[in-house]
């Protein structure tokens, strides 16, 4: 059953150094002050998976913070490279960081493998492209029915699952709506999950019925954290600081740049921060 | 002026972005790749094909931003869609379903059977350059009816061997789609901001079949890290009509504000 904790408990509680952690969101409700609160815990020799680095793994990785990253796309949408992400694959910079490469048809198929308590995922894809030759986690299996040859990945099981969501209510039932990415997969296939909202509320007032509800038994912990998705957006909320992620393109380049701006905004700071990026909590 | 008629100056971008618009069918299903191929998708909905339905791989099904979106997730895709499904759901039901007719996919490089690179130049595992990598395009090149491509051309872009392949186009030509289990069409046409190039029916290489107004073959040649052919019925490219080029430019100006703004 979901417990309502500060942010710094409930990552102190359910991160813990070698874990497999997944922070979705799919260039929405990207849960960026969890993971800054993940960097000033000093968390180390984690496995980073997520579909689209962004930004978000882009500071963790820069920071030396992964061992091992699981993603199927990594760049800054629409700006560039993820410069930090780079630095490490090509430079070893701040560490080696090993990479499990996919296509998104893959992660998306293997979260909801997890999700579903299945071993692996079998789907339509890697068909005549090169990944596969790279990747030995990426393997095919025969259709026993039609004897067609099929793409497998493994399910995709994080030690912990991090999201941030609208709102909850009191009992730590969470709501999610707009664009929902993989997170209900995420956070079923982990063993647990930390979820960050923009507030708790008496009624979670579903703005249609088929939005998504995470139960309060299938969260392990919930932190109210106003504007804990900037620079990613939170729909009905804010928006997305598009300028910032332009700007990012800059403050990553260069190493030493990049490592003041973490240590001035992340490191020296908390969560409450995030408050002034969501104009109904400021 | 007729809204029609040729319009006055305009750049080898533009070109690009409105010749690649014009593939583009009123009655498509098609799902977009972020950066060019947005533009163009967005340029066809708001001139000749305004019942489009644009796909971005977030989960948004007949998207009609007013801006073009910085990312495959701004909330301005989410707002203007007729409806937004999970992640899983959009490649499981919608793409490997088999329902889109269109995938319009970029690249970093290219080679004469329209496979892609996005992923790195270099070896692997010790990359000169560590590309994005593939996204949804390994799917998306496989399971689309038909393959629209938009891509800058020069010698850098356009290479005689691809070190990675990320998605398929026509592998190493005439049956390799086929031989790998494939009904889908593949690569149909090449956008760039020089010509237009399709793959020839019988070997399935990429050959020039319409020059854009004021490139010359010599001009196409140099951009090109292959011997190129050109279609013995080679075309000019209409200019971008007065229309095209004053919706682009709107919807660009629109975007780069929006971009630009505070959140």
């Amino acid at each position: 059953m979901a417990d309502f904790c500060s942010l710094a408990e409930a990552v102190a509680a359910n991160v813990r150094d070698g874990d497999c952690v997944a922070m979705e969101g799919f260039t929405h409700l990207i849960p960026f002050a969890a993971a800054h609160e993940v960097l000033r815990q000093g968390r180390r020799h984690l496995t980073l998976v997520r579909m689209t680095p962004d930004l978000i793994y882009d500071q963790l990785i820069g920071m030396g913070v992964a061992d091992r990253l699981v993603f199927s796309w990594g760049g800054n949408p629409g700006v560039g490279s993820l410069h930090r992400l780079r630095d490490a694959v090509e430079n070893d910079w701040p560490q080696p960081l090993q990479l499990e490469e996919h296509s998104h048809a893959a992660m998306a198929n293997a979260y909801e493998a997890g999700a579903a308590n299945m071993p692996f995922a079998a789907f339509r894809g890697y068909i005549g492209v090169d990944l596969p030759k790279v990747n030995p986690r990426i393997r095919s299996i025969e259709c026993p029915f039609t004897g067609e040859r099929l793409a497998a990945v493994p399910a995709i099981r994080p030690d912990v699952t991090i999201i941030h969501a609208q709102r909850a209510d009191r009992a730590g039932n969470v709501l999610l709506d707009g664009i929902v990415g993989v997170q209900k997969q995420a956070v079923l296939a982990a063993k647990r999950a930390i979820v960050t909202v923009e507030e708790t509320v008496d009624e979670l007032a579903a703005p249609g019925l088929n939005c998504v509800v995470l139960p309060a038994w299938t969260v392990t912990a919930i932190a109210v954290v106003p504007g804990g998705a900037y620079p990613s957006y939170a729909q009905g909320y804010y928006r997305r600081a598009n300028s910032f992620y332009t700007q990012w393109d800059e403050i990553s380049r260069d190493r030493d740049r990049f490592r003041a701006w973490m240590q001035e905004q992340v490191l020296e700071r908390g969560p409450e921060v995030f408050r002034a990026y969501s104009p109904r909590a400021r | 002026m007729a809204m029609d008629a040729p319009a006055g100056t305009f750049s080898a971008s533009e070109m690009m972005t409105v010749v690649a618009a014009r593939a583009l069918r009123n009655r498509d299903v098609c799902f977009v790749g972020i950066g060019a191929p947005s533009a163009a998708c967005n340029l066809a909905r708001l001139t000749h094909a305004p019942e489009i339905t644009l796909i971005y791989e977030s989960g948004t099904i007949g998207a009609r931003p007013t801006v073009l979106p910085l990312s495959i997730g701004d909330g301005e895709l989410c707002e203007t869609a007729l409806t937004t499904v999970s992640v899983p759901e959009m490649f499981r039901y919608w793409l490997q379903g088999g329902r889109i007719t269109v995938g319009f996919l970029s690249g970093a490089q290219m080679d004469r059977h329209a496979n892609l690179n996005t992923t790195v130049v270099g070896e692997y595992r010790k990359p000169k350059v560590r590309l994005p990598g593939g996204g949804g395009a390994p799917e998306i090149a496989s399971s689309c009816q038909e393959i629209f491509i938009t891509i800058p051309m020069s010698r850098r872009s356009f290479v005689e061997h691809l070190p990675f392949v990320t998605s398929l186009g026509h592998g190493s030509g005439p049956g390799s789609r086929a031989a790998l289990g494939l009904t889908t069409q593949g690569p149909t046409r090449v956008m760039t901001d020089l010509c237009v190039l399709e793959p020839d029916p019988d070997s399935c290489e990429l050959v020039v079949t319409s020059l854009h107004p004021g490139v010359t073959q010599e001009a196409a040649r140099a951009a090109c890290g292959w011997p190129l052919r050109f279609s013995p019925s080679l075309a000019v490219t209409a200019a971008p009509t007065a229309q095209e080029l004053q919706v682009l430019r709107d919807l660009q100006a629109r975007s780069a504000a929006a971009h630009q703004e505070a959140s």
